[in-house]
């Protein structure tokens, strides 16, 4: 048996919005402190909605195959959904994730949070 | 595929195969029954041990307990120590930070059966000072157990001095060997070695069989009750096949010892000096006192377990120390002990190389490597913001 499932060495090997937006509007970057893996998700976001979204990651196999398949779920979705985006949610779309890896995933669930809440600060602040 | 993790286990040499598989056959009996074929694979058991004396150099069949393996043995060399110790009121033991798991494992435990370990500082070169040895014992220091060679940065120890003082003061001395037989000279005689742990699997021979190496004259304690098997030591019915298959492979691996040295070191030469030519590298442990087939690197900005999986696709076997791979979530206690930051650790590579290695895979590993790193550092955040100036390089 691998390690990794088939979607999960799929997304590694051929990670899905790689990259940087250079004029996104949430960007946020998380760390797992004792593993040490960073994960940073660039968001551009228009009208409520996802319009795209990249990520960079520093880790391990499933943390780039989680980070790949997060900006999946993601993108093209109204933000009232992508809200509710759970590390499960990511680690099930991936076919599962190895007991000690799934934090890998919960580093997504995160990083995507950390970019939403970026977002809303960012917008407050150009209302006010 | 280049299999380039010979510190993990080695392939099997046809010798050692061979010499198993007829043994299987042919010599199945119990060495503890009294028939002929009982007493043939007795014989076999004994020839081994004998082989095994002369190859490192013991001078009794006392001597020689077959265990499991490496991990058994560790275990019940310092078991012996602690017992030794114990009942002399002696309850310090001296190691090394970056001992084998075996040996730290069982050092907490004994900690928790009120032992007291001071372990030393491997320094940045990942060598133990036999001065800072000396140093450390006590007149209650009942045991001195520090690695022949480390089996991640490859790193040789002054073991024959360590011996010498440990000699001179009357402390017992243990070493894990399991890196070093077989590929360096070894002689428990020449390095002052009271107790020495190897494995088979480590120099072609098989898996599931090691032995330990204990002094005439030193009492051992058992870990397996439960039969008179290796003179009461280690109960169990004898792995016949196993040891006769070790005793093949180690004296095979020593004959060519020579040889097999000139050609691997100039191999692991040649991919350090590839390796460094990668920007903010840096090789682990001193470059010169290591095995001489262990090349083990960082590389800032990436994470090892990435590079192993990409490297694997590309048909080469290797192991990192990073947290990734350990499934604990903590980096290498190697990489630390010899002041790796968290961060460097995480991008570790160790490459393990044996004779069988061609100049042509050699290149081909330099590349692959030069390759993937580059990839992995295009999408890393903190490749970027060490790029970016945002973060100051280490390496």
């Amino acid at each position: 048996m691998a390690l990794y499932s088939e979607k999960v060495m799929d997304h590694f090997r051929n990670p899905r919005n790689v990259g940087v937006i250079e004029d996104a509007n949430g960007v946020g970057e998380v760390g797992n402190a004792k593993c040490g893996d960073i994960m940073k998700m660039y968001l551009k976001i228009e009208n409520d909605i996802v319009e795209d979204v990249k990520f960079e990651t520093f880790g391990c196999g499933s943390a780039i195959a989680s980070s790949s398949m997060a900006t999946e779920m993601i993108k093209g979705k109204p933000l009232s959904e992508v809200r509710e985006l759970t590390n499960k949610a990511v680690a099930e779309a991936l076919d599962g994730l190895p007991d000690y890896k799934m934090h890998c995933s919960v580093l997504a669930e995160e990083a995507i949070k950390s970019a939403l809440e970026d977002y809303e600060k960012r917008k407050s602040e150009n209302n006010s | 595929m280049i299999y380039a993790d010979n510190a993990a286990t080695t392939k099997m040499s046809d010798a050692a195969i061979d010499a198993m598989t007829d043994c299987m056959r042919n010599t199945y009996g119990n060495p503890s029954s009294l028939y002929e074929v009982g007493q043939r694979a007795k014989e076999v058991l004994e020839d081994a041990r004998d082989e095994i004396i002369k190859a490192i150099g013991a001078d009794n069949f006392r001597e020689i307990i077959f265990t499991s393996g490496g991990s058994e043995a560790d275990n019940q060399a310092l078991r012996t120590a602690a017992e030794i110790g114990r009942a002399a009121g002696k309850m310090h033991i001296i190691s090394s930070a970056f001992e084998h798991h075996a040996i730290l494992h069982t050092l907490n435990k004994l900690e928790k059966e009120g032992f007291e370990v001071t372990y030393l500082d491997v320094h940045e070169d990942g060598l133990v000072r036999s001065e800072e040895v000396e140093a450390a014992i006590r007149p209650d220091t009942c045991l001195v157990t520090i690695m022949y060679a480390n089996n991640e940065i490859g790193t040789i120890q002054p073991i024959r001095e360590i011996g010498a003082i440990c000699r001179a003061k009357g402390v017992l001395f243990h070493t894990d060997a399991v890196q070093a037989i077989g590929h360096i000279p070894v002689n428990v005689k020449d390095d002052n070695i009271d107790m020495l742990s190897a494995s088979a699997h480590k120099f072609h021979g098989p898996k599931g069989t090691g032995f330990l190496y204990v002094r005439k004259g030193i009492k051992i304690s058992n870990l397996i009750e439960g039969g008179a098997q290796e003179r009461g030591k280690r109960a169990g019915t004898e792995n016949v096949p196993g040891i006769r298959a070790t005793a093949v492979a180690l004296k095979d691996a020593i004959a060519h010892m020579e040889e097999n040295d000139k050609i691997i070191r100039a191999k692991r030469d040649r991919l350090i000096a590839g390796l460094k030519e990668i920007p903010h590298s840096a090789i682990n442990g001193d470059e010169n006192k290591r095995l001489p087939g262990n090349v083990n690197f960082c590389f800032e900005g990436i994470e090892g377990e990435s590079l192993l999986l990409l490297l694997d696709d590309k048909g080469i076997q290797a192991s990192s120390g990073s947290a990734c791979t350990s499934g604990s979530l903590d980096p290498s206690h190697v990489l630390l002990a010899i002041g790796r930051v968290h961060d460097v650790a995480h991008g570790s590579l160790r490459l393990s190389i044996d004779e069988t290695i061609s100049d042509e895979d050699v290149e081909y590993i330099i590349n692959a490597v030069k390759e993937v790193v580059t990839y992995l550092r295009s999408f890393s955040p903190i490749w970027r913001d060490l790029v970016a100036g945002k973060k100051e390089f280490i390496l």
